[in-house]
């Protein structure tokens, strides 16, 4: 790989980073169940099923970074170092392993499905199974509860983030369609 | 408002960052195995004293616990049903102890100087033949284009408001990560035409 290959990777990186920041500032949308959604999640899945599996948990691997340094970018402008030890540190863990999933199965299922089918069973798969699996072992970690419990406190999220998985599916159909360049180099 | 950072002089402030991480890992790994509820007690008053003897702008600094306050009684009112009380303030105690003294690092040390110890604790990954110039250009770069992107974000829900949008306004994400892409690809441009990312050595 160039070396100008390289950089651009880099500032992918970078910019798709601050885009999940940016995401995390869009108002939340109250949900059927009461609970708030937040559009950072969906940023998670984005940057799987459109910077693929590397450069994808890269981006969220630097967007922690920057939340541990001490800026509050998640979404409803918490940050600093004391996220990472609260109950729901482990979705925050579970970012860019969530985004390595979503991108590895877009990849290796656009070949099967439409992108947009491909993209959907990516996000459904980093953004709720991965996200979830680590979620509730955080949460189990930090308050002792059993797997059950812990589900039982964090199910009223998973309808709102069913929502999101069909979002991330259609938005990557969408760049995909206004710049086939960029899916091209991955 | 980018940061947690508390812009004034206290004794905390002082302290080098590398000291404050060191301790409240120390502290992190000590509390973990604590069963006794007075231990618990006595950390959780040490805490508040802290975040009081940075003053009232600390102890307002205390309103970051408000977005868990439901889930933490509902993980106290979960233990206090199957465990009993000394076990619900114990689990209790120890979490908010936890989150409060990381919190207060990010409160009391500037990003600078967080961003000092992280490149220090790159060293290995820079022995192993790692550019980690590069992370350091893209953590400056993410910091710079966040505001960027936030404003992206507000020309386009303004937008969106104008042509009379209603509450479905994550019709906005599909521009907005097309911007992004955009965006990043003419600043890849600007980048390689000044050389590439600087490889400083430090």
């Amino acid at each position: 790989m160039s070396e100008i290959t390289k950089d651009k990777q880099v500032v992918q990186i970078a910019i798709f980073a601050a885009l999940l920041a940016a995401l995390g500032f869009i108002p939340p949308i109250p949900f059927a169940t009461g609970v708030p959604i937040s559009a950072q999640s969906l940023g998670v899945m984005l940057a799987g099923t459109i910077l693929g599996a590397r450069n994808g948990a890269l981006s969220m691997i630097l967007f922690l970074v920057v939340v541990a340094l001490g800026a509050n970018l998640l979404a409803g402008g918490r940050g600093g170092l004391g996220v990472f030890a609260g109950p729901t540190a482990g979705f925050l863990f579970a970012f860019p392993f969530a985004a390595f999933a979503a991108g590895l199965l877009t990849r290796s299922l656009s070949g099967k499905f439409s992108l947009t089918v491909a993209a959907g069973i990516g996000a459904l798969v980093g953004g709720i199974v991965v996200m979830y699996l680590f979620g509730i072992a955080g949460f189990k970690l930090v308050t002792g509860r059993t797997w059950l419990e812990s589900l039982m406190i964090m199910w009223v999220y998973i309808p709102g983030d069913v929502v999101k998985v069909v979002l991330a599916a259609l938005v990557t159909g969408a760049v995909a369609r206004a710049l086939p360049g960029s899916f091209a180099n991955r | 408002m980018m940061s947690l950072y508390l812009a004034q002089i206290s004794w905390l402030h002082r302290l080098p960052a590398g000291l404050k991480l060191t301790c409240l890992a120390i502290t992190t790994v000590m509390l973990y195995p604590v069963k006794d509820m007075w231990v618990i007690t006595a950390a959780v008053a040490i805490t508040l004293g802290i975040y009081a003897s940075l003053g009232r702008s600390g102890l307002a600094q205390l309103k970051l616990l408000k977005p868990l306050l439901w889930m933490m009684l509902a993980i106290f009112a979960l233990q206090y049903w199957t465990m009993g009380l000394t076990e619900a303030w114990i689990l209790l105690g120890r979490m908010l102890v936890l989150i409060l003294l990381a919190n207060a690092i990010s409160m009391t040390t500037r990003m600078d100087e967080m961003n000092a110890v992280f490149q220090f604790l790159l060293t290995p990954l820079r022995c192993l033949g790692v550019q980690t110039q590069r992370i350091a250009f893209a953590l400056s770069l993410l910091i710079r284009f966040v505001p960027v992107l936030v404003s992206f974000m507000h020309a386009l829900l303004a937008a969106w408001r104008a042509r009379g949008g209603q509450r479905r306004y994550w019709q906005i994400i599909a521009p907005l990560v097309v911007q992004a892409l955009r965006m990043s690809d003419q600043v890849a441009e600007a980048v390689a035409a000044r050389g590439g990312i600087p490889n400083i050595k430090n």
